[in-house]
């Protein structure tokens, strides 16, 4: 398999299902990046570098230049979605749901069903979320607690340039509005990713990444690289970790996190988002619910405080969960009996 | 040349300070220990500068993402600001905020702003408080070619106008937002002011480059909005930034030289200092004393914030009303 960087699985997805769907269309904020300066279209790509050379490939009517107008970018991927268009909109920085949430939350999420199911709405909304830039409260968030609670939206969170690609395909032919969230650490990761043009991961099926008999580790995401390497720390130690990469939180496969537990007892569940009402939260739930007889400890939530992310370094690296403290949590579940 | 002696050398003075404060960011972020993304005002400290030596602390502005240039012009301290953006927690906002979030509200500095267009509403609601007390302040929203295509911002001047707000518009057209050139962002072409006016507001336009231009611009739009039921106004100003759109931007959108000539010819540094000698009311070496002065103040206000004190684990739970 070839190697390839998370952030270019994203433009070869992309260009691939453009090059197959002429329907596939992209818009967003500087993608072709140069529009209307001296150095013309394409001096500079996207700031992520996630649309190099689609402007080249498909042109100016399907890679869409747009203003600083976020909430007209998400009202138009809504608008050609009804209008047998399949828009994949790029938010730069997922903190900017904000400016846009009305035409996410209120339009895209709910026509098929306010509708009567009368409408398909293929959007994908593509952002970089996540913290570990120093880039302070309001372009480091993980946003994925408040879009995964929204009914309607499908919510996706690769963690892997193989991910990226299973799952963006997956997200591109999705006939619902799809929230696909890239992690900005993320970007400049390797890993082998299959050429398949039709290689697709199906949503709500997660990926088990360690298998042990102990402990439960969920998470995605930037994070999910931490429990790993927890669970490798620890596997040194004779303690063994099921790791779940969860994939999407929306649908979410309960299946594979009930299953486990039911084995190990034990469930730690990691998330960059902050405690309340959080996807931690929500798993830790479930599984106190569904799985209350297998449980041998109390299910335990790993989450950033109740805070804005800050932004000296000290202050966000003591705001993110780290590997030690996952290490902690989960010593901390194997303390019980 | 209206101006006395004592208040050129002090116009003059604070667009050094952001100048030299903002070149030594240029040369420290390189070195890697400043974290964060950082987006330099060089170029553009005639607008600011201009702007705000017009102002008194009870006049309020609120700023952009490249803001330092707002925030020293205003009053906030350069130690502070120095300190904030290197994270310490002697910073003016502890270390939290960070170069696009510092704020001084006791100087009327209500805030840096990561957010393209939230500041202009933020305005409106400051400009409706000066309205209210009746004592003639105003508020002044900073907003980018690139933040004048945000609905925030238009929903922000119909508003202003429909409550007869102390707002200022200050549109500062640097021909850029980050990669893209105002010609293909802004629909209505080399004019952000035409767009203010058709909200109903009376506009002004100046030239960013020129402290003058812009001096003089704000006398005439202060005098009107300081008015107690005039309502609001605009001005757009033309300037350059010198430096890419955030430290690290490597400026492939720019033309052959393009950089060169704005430094040689759109230098608000330069064409002050031109037009006072030539007039004859400054010497050059009352400039270059300041520009030693400057270059001191900015080396003390480096040294302070690499000495200053680091933010710990537990400073991320202070502030906040409650934790978990
Ligand atoms: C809501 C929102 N959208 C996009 C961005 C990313 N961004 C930051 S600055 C910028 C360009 C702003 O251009 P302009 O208003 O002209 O200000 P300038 O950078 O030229 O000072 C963009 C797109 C943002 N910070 N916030
Ligand atoms: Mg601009």
């Amino acid at each position: 398999m070839p190697k390839m960087m998370y952030r270019d699985a994203v433009v070869t997805t992309i260009a691939e299902e453009m090059a197959r769907d002429e329907n596939v269309v992209c818009l967003g904020e500087d993608i072709v990046g140069g529009m209307g300066t001296p150095g013309g279209p394409e001096a500079i790509g996207g700031i992520w570098s996630t649309s190099t050379g689609l402007f080249g490939k498909f042109g100016a009517d399907r890679v869409i230049d747009t203003p600083i107008s976020e909430s007209a970018i998400m009202g138009a991927a809504a608008g050609l979605a009804l209008s047998g268009k399949r828009p994949i909109a790029e938010l730069m920085f997922a903190d900017f749901i904000g400016v846009s949430l009305d035409q996410i939350w209120n339009q895209l999420a709910k026509f098929r069903y306010m509708f009567g199911g009368k409408t398909k709405c293929p959007a994908v909304i593509r952002m970089a979320y996540g913290a570990g830039y120093n880039a302070a409260a309001q372009h480091s968030q993980a946003v994925h607690q408040i879009l995964t609670g929204m009914p309607g939206l499908k919510v996706v969170m690769p963690s892997t340039p193989a991910d990226v690609k299973g799952l963006l395909r997956t997200a591109i032919r999705d006939d619902d509005p799809v929230i696909f969230l890239e992690h900005k650490a993320l970007y400049g990761m390797s890993g082998e990713v299959p050429d398949d043009p039709e290689y697709m991961i199906p949503f709500g099926h997660a990926r088990l990444s360690r298998a042990g008999q102990d402990v439960t580790i969920v998470s995605t995401g930037l994070l999910l690289g931490f429990c790993e390497a927890v669970a490798d720390r620890l596997a040194a130690e004779g303690i063994g970790c099921d790791v779940i990469d969860l994939r999407t939180t929306s649908p979410l496969d309960e299946e594979t996190i009930l299953d486990s537990v039911e084995v190990t007892g034990r469930l730690i569940v990691v998330d960059e988002a902050p405690p309340r009402c959080s996807l931690a939260g929500d798993i830790c739930a479930l599984v106190a619910e569904k799985a209350f007889a297998a449980l041998k400890a109390p299910p335990l939530a790993v989450n950033p405080p109740h805070t804005p992310v800050p932004f000296a370094r000290e202050l966000e690296s003591a705001y993110l969960p780290s590997v030690d403290k996952i290490e902690a949590a989960v010593r901390k579940v194997l303390s019980y009996r | 040349m209206q101006l006395s002696r004592e208040a050129l050398l002090r116009a003059y003075r604070q667009m050094k300070v952001i100048r030299e404060f903002e070149e030594r960011l240029h040369v420290d972020i390189q070195t890697g220990e400043i974290a964060g993304f950082t987006h330099l005002y060089c170029g553009q400290e005639a607008v600011a500068v201009g702007v705000c030596e017009h102002l008194s602390v009870e006049d309020k502005i609120v700023s952009t993402h490249r803001g330092h240039g707002h925030c020293l012009a205003k009053g906030c301290d350069v130690n502070g600001m120095m300190k904030e953006i290197w994270g310490s927690r002697e910073g003016l906002c502890k270390g939290k905020g960070g170069s696009m979030h510092i704020a001084d509200v006791d100087k009327g500095m209500l805030g840096a702003n990561g957010i393209v267009g939230a500041g202009a509403p933020i305005a409106v609601g400051a400009g409706i408080a000066c309205k209210i007390d009746g004592k003639g302040h105003v508020a002044i929203t900073f907003s980018g070619d690139g933040a004048c295509n945000q609905g925030t911002t238009f929903e922000a001047m119909n508003m202003a106008v429909v409550t007869k707000a102390a707002t200022i518009f200050v549109f500062e057209n640097n021909h850029y937002s980050e990669h893209t050139g105002f010609e293909y962002a802004v629909g209505t072409q080399r004019d952000i002011a035409s767009r203010a006016e058709a909200f109903g507001m009376k506009v002004w336009r100046g030239d960013g480059t020129d402290f003058f231009s812009v001096f003089e611009t704000m006398r005439e739009v202060l005098e009107y909005v300081r008015v107690p039921g005039n309502g609001p106004a605009a001005v757009e100003f033309d300037t350059e930034r010198f430096f890419g759109h955030f430290e690290g931007d490597p400026q492939r959108y720019r033309g052959p030289g393009e950089l060169d000539r704005i430094r040689e010819f759109r230098d608000c540094l330069k064409n002050f200092r031109k037009s006072v000698t030539d007039a004859g009311v400054l010497d050059h070496a009352d400039l270059d004393a300041l520009d030693a002065e400057v270059l001191a103040v900015i080396e003390e206000s480096v040294a302070q914030a690499k000495a200053a004190d680091r933010p710990t684990a537990e400073d991320v739970l202070t502030d906040v009303y409650i934790s978990y």
